[in-house]
């Protein structure tokens, strides 16, 4: 065997000093996202996962973080397994493992206990949904809510029930109220309670439901003894499934089903195996901009893969893209300097209709939710007029 | 305040409900009457044969077709529970059996826990929600037949208690487990067999629950409590008494989810069970206190 030349060990260290020649490789940032995939909201935190999924695609595709010398974003996922505890016990992990910030949560009480988690860290956590106003009025400087809350969502949803009654005619008068027990249906309906009567509606009954409800037999029957002109759900996709059943069922017709932050009004899924019980639906809800071409492209990216484009895609499609913003700006996945970021935000490259981001208190401003219509078994936007691409339908036929 | 018309409704509703519990509490009182143990797995199995009803759904069984199999396999099961696992376990002492039920229940749900997830899945059969219209009343047609099921269950165990050998040997067995045995009863047998129909009533049950139901690895719990308060309402052991219970208690829940709201639904039951240990201890059909 002969002995190796000088040229060969010398080609030989080449090779294995090869890596460093070039200009390195970022390392990679890792990103939380926390949706519930098991449990009772299982369906929600699925969509959730897939929307910041689609994100951190997008932004790896498209080289990475600029402000980071093109690092790209790691997905590091925990299962909030639909409960708060459970929630937070994945935030204590994803921290451990070493995640820049954490995006979603999904249901209001996940995202009040696992921002409060991650706030013991200094590390910020982007709400995805949680429409609970208390998750931005604790003064907690890490947690950011890029859409609106439910005190935003009842005010806007309110005046465009008011402006569709009155284009009609004012043919609605009466209204019940139908929302779930929790932190979400209760605070909503205690919004609307004070508000509905200034604007001139009377309300005849509230009636709450847990959630999973077993059972809608009850409530159909106070309200078919009450036939209101309008009922107003506020409840999860499952249980507003099963209230529309079984109005059906019981032949309850009112002058139209108005949801705020329903979980199905303005769920595709819904609208493809109920067509005739979703026509007409109208819906106060987080819905991206229709008219902006990335809606269009995510929306194929989600059917593409068999899944339904609902609201928390593209909420945590564009949370993920907040994030990379200010990944980028603040040039290090530093928790302080990114939470100093997110602070400043002013981005618009999202695809919700809220124009540029603007945080006050670690909530954006800007958000505002708009009003959907199912027509011709299509989601329609009917308000704002800016972003519609439909007219309302009401009263319905 | 409601119209008469709709609260004829909410309590014919409770009653088409309320069978169904019949149904889970006549496992359950039966067990209790013979083997003189509280089975504190019935709420798992029930959770087991819901799955399983799930489960033939997915292959394409119905849900009513699918009680059909599942009745003798729940029926071996429990045989089988109580011939191998409780009978042996308990050591002939009756506080070490209610702690092995406790054990298998926990054993169970964790078991499905495992195999399915926390997620709540539910059978989209084409009658759900098809409704029959009585009267001015729309009633939900999986119900009438769960009602009519179950009824049919009742008084079939009712004739197999009555009329056949084996009934009465688990009738002799139920009164003086002795003197059974001094005639020549196989007492062990007789067990097997009371567990075996209990966990039969189950299967059928859960056929007829799916429909309208949804089934996760807990969803027995809530069943199990209505079940013991149907089982105390009506008399520890009695079979009258958990078919009485069972719609006494179905309607109750349904009047107070109309009065109360949903959420609060549940009060009215937990009313009864508290007022009737108070009152009247032994139930209405119970031998003694």
């Amino acid at each position: 065997m002969s002995q190796p030349t000088r040229r060969a060990v010398l080609t030989a260290a080449a090779v294995l000093a090869a890596p460093t020649i070039p200009r390195a490789q970022p390392a990679s940032v890792k990103l939380g996202i926390l949706q519930p995939v098991t449990g009772a909201l299982a369906q929600d935190g699925d969509l959730g996962r897939l929307g910041a999924q689609l994100a951190i695609e997008e932004v790896n595709a498209g080289g990475g973080i600029p402000g980071l010398g093109g690092a790209k974003l790691e997905m590091v996922f925990g299962d909030a397994r639909s409960t708060p505890d459970a929630g937070t016990q994945e935030v204590e992990r994803m921290q451990s493992e070493g995640v820049c910030a954490i995006v979603g949560g999904f249901a209001s009480p996940i995202c009040l206990a696992a921002s409060q988690a991650a706030a013991r860290y200094g590390l910020p956590y982007v709400v995805d949904v949680g429409v609970s106003d208390s998750i931005v009025t604790r003064g907690l400087a890490n947690t950011f809510r890029f859409a609106p809350g439910f005190g935003k969502v009842a005010s806007v949803a309110l005046d465009n029930l008011a402006t569709l009654n009155d284009a009609a005619g004012k043919p609605a008068k009466t209204v019940v109220l139908v929302h779930e027990d929790g932190l979400f249906g209760s605070g909503l309906a205690k919004l609307m309670q004070a508000e509905l009567p200034k604007r001139g509606f009377e309300i005849l009954d509230t009636v709450a439901h847990p959630t999973p409800a077993r059972d809608m037999g009850n409530i159909a029957l106070r309200i078919r003894s009450l036939a209101p002109d309008l009922i107003l759900p506020s409840d999860y996709y499952a249980e507003f499934v099963l209230l529309a059943r079984t109005l059906q069922q019981q032949r309850i017709r009112p002058k139209g089903i108005y949801g705020v932050l329903n979980g199905a009004a303005s769920n595709y899924r819904f609208v493809k195996e109920f067509p005739t019980l979703a026509e007409g639906l109208l819906d106060c809800n987080h819905w991206a901009d229709p008219r902006n071409p990335k809606t269009q492209a995510l929306r194929q990216a989600v059917e593409a893969r068999g899944k339904s484009f609902a609201y928390n895609v593209m909420l945590n499609y564009s949370c993920v893209l907040l994030v990379a913003d200010a990944l980028s700006r603040a040039g290090s996945a530093d928790r302080a300097r990114l939470t100093e970021a997110l602070a400043g935000s002013s981005f618009s490259g999202h695809i919700m209709p809220y124009g540029p981001t603007r945080f006050v208190g670690g909530q954006n401003e800007g958000a505002s939710p708009v009003n959907t219509q199912v027509q011709g078994g299509d989601i329609k936007v009917i308000f704002p007029a800016a972003f519609a691409d439909a007219k309302p339908v009401f009263p319905a036929a | 305040m409601y119209s008469p018309a709709i609260i004829a409704e909410a309590v014919v509703n409770g009653m088409l409900t309320g069978a169904v519990y019949a149904l889970v509490a006549l496992g359950l009182t039966l067990i209790y009457g013979v083997l003189h143990i509280i089975n504190f797995a019935h709420g798992a199995l029930l959770t087991c044969a819901m799955f399983a009803v799930w489960g033939l759904g997915a292959l394409g069984v119905g849900p009513y077709v699918a009680i059909v199999p599942l009745v003798p396999g729940f029926f071996a099961l429990g045989y089988a529970l109580q011939r191998f696992v409780i009978g042996p376990a308990s050591r002939g002492r009756d506080g070490n059996v209610l702690l092995v039920t406790l054990g298998l229940a926990i054993a169970i749900q964790n078991g499905l826990l495992v195999l399915f997830h926390a997620d709540t899945r539910s059978l989209d059969a084409g009658d759900a929600f098809e409704v029959v219209a009585v009267g001015p009343m729309l009633l939900s047609q999986p119900r009438l037949i769960g009602f009519a099921v179950a009824v049919a269950v009742a008084v079939l165990l009712w004739a197999l208690l009555a009329l056949t050998d084996t009934g009465r040997a688990i009738r002799a067995v139920a009164r003086e487990d002795l003197g059974a045995r001094l005639v020549g009863i196989d007492v062990r047998h007789v067990f097997a067999v009371t567990f075996g129909l209990g966990c039969a009533c189950l299967a059928v049950a859960a056929g007829l629950l799916m429909p309208s139901y949804y089934v996760n690895p807990r969803v027995g719990e809530a069943f199990v409590l209505i079940a013991f308060t149907i089982v105390v309402l009506g008399g520890m052991g009695s079979v009258p008494g958990a078919a009485i219970g069972g719609l006494a208690v179905g309607v109750v829940e349904s009047l107070s989810g109309l009065f109360l709201g949903d959420s609060l639904g549940q009060i009215g039951v937990f009313l009864i069970f508290i007022l009737v240990l108070l009152l009247r201890p032994a139930g209405l059909f119970g031998a003694r206190a």
